[in-house]
């Protein structure tokens, strides 16, 4: 209970986070045509911000069902690789059956709080975790489908911000603890700017991008400053 | 909305997102012992996170220059050790006041 209780506390802001950020999903989803309880729906049994704007897009333009697993495969697959990593950090009494339904919320901020946690991750904690995010991800879509209209323009923008603002709370400081984790952000910041900018790349998704970038920065990280066991 | 069935859009987009992040989760149940790739994996947070930021945040604005404001911001309050909301709210809070002012 201690342990749930630990993990609600750790995931308030995130779960204020979302509801701002899911807020203008709510908005945009409603804009390109879904009402609101297909918008809420689409929250609800996905709970991923990228995935979710990008299959929007997809429901809007009638493209295929294919295009839109496409997009959700590249897109998310960086899931796979956090799921990996998270299965290394969890203690032996999470068995299969929570991790078939707790893996559902392994987003890219409980994720990566659940990372930063102190030794293993038990299932009551990463459960405690889940719910507020949860709650804030699934009512932040419904108040921004429902009244997101009411909004000024520059106050919805603004509010794109927040998930980054999420992101950067997140690296920078395991980049100031530990000077390894710089360098390889640095580097993977690098090449995510050289496949925007350089007009060869340009036709690689933003999915793809995200993925090779990640994949590359992590295993130069890997060959150059390997971490020992316990860090 | 186009012409496609929203049931089945929706059912294929929770299909391949639940699937891709709970197979590699059931899968590994063991300890991975090699050093490379578990050093691999402690990376992966970090470096999916700066690739998504950048230089995706400069655009996820009307402006460039609010966005720079915001993203400063959040690194100075990130810095100062504040939690995600705070950096959160900083971001967007400088980054809706410059779009005032310019």
């Amino acid at each position: 209970m201690e342990q749930f209780l630990q993990g609600i506390k750790d995931g308030s802001p995130i779960g204020i986070g979302y509801f701002s950020v899911s807020f203008t999903f709510g908005l945009a989803a409603v804009s390109s045509g879904l009402n609101w309880w297909e918008s809420l729906l689409v929250s609800m049994m996905n709970l991923t911000s990228a995935g979710q704007f990008a299959g929007i897009t997809v429901m809007a333009a009638a493209g295929s069902y294919l295009e839109l697993a496409v997009s959700q495969f590249v897109i998310n697959l960086r899931y796979a690789l956090m799921s990996i990593s998270l299965s290394q950090k969890v203690d032996s009494q999470f068995g299969a059956g929570k991790k078939l339904f707790l893996g559902f919320a392994n987003t890219d901020e409980i994720f990566a709080v659940a990372m930063s946690r102190e030794g293993e991750v038990g299932s009551r904690y990463f459960g405690g975790l889940a719910v507020l995010p949860y709650l804030g991800w699934t009512l932040g879509t419904l108040a921004g489908a429902v009244c997101g209209n009411i909004l000024p323009r520059q106050v919805s923008d603004a509010l794109g911000l927040a998930i980054y603002g999420m992101f950067i709370a997140i690296i920078v400081p395991a980049m100031k603890k530990d000077s390894r984790i710089l360098k390889m952000v640095l580097l993977a910041v690098a090449l995510s700017c050289a496949l925007y900018y350089i007009p060869v790349f340009q036709h690689i998704s933003e999915g793809f991008a995200i993925i090779i970038c990640a994949v590359a920065a992590s295993a130069a990280g890997a060959l150059l400053f390997p971490m020992e066991e316990g860090e | 909305m186009g012409t496609g069935n929203f049931w089945l859009y929706l059912l294929v987009m929770f299909g391949v997102t639940y699937l891709i992040r709970v197979l590699p989760f059931v899968a590994f149940h063991r300890k991975i012992e090699n050093k490379y790739v578990r050093s691999f994996l402690a990376y992966i947070p970090y470096t999916v996170l700066g690739a998504m930021t950048f230089p995706a945040v400069l655009y996820a604005t009307g402006s460039m220059v609010a966005a720079a404001a915001g993203v400063a911001a959040a690194f100075a309050a990130a810095y100062r050790g504040k939690g995600l909301f705070t950096v959160a709210v900083c971001a967007s809070a400088v980054a809706f006041a410059a779009g005032l002012i310019l």
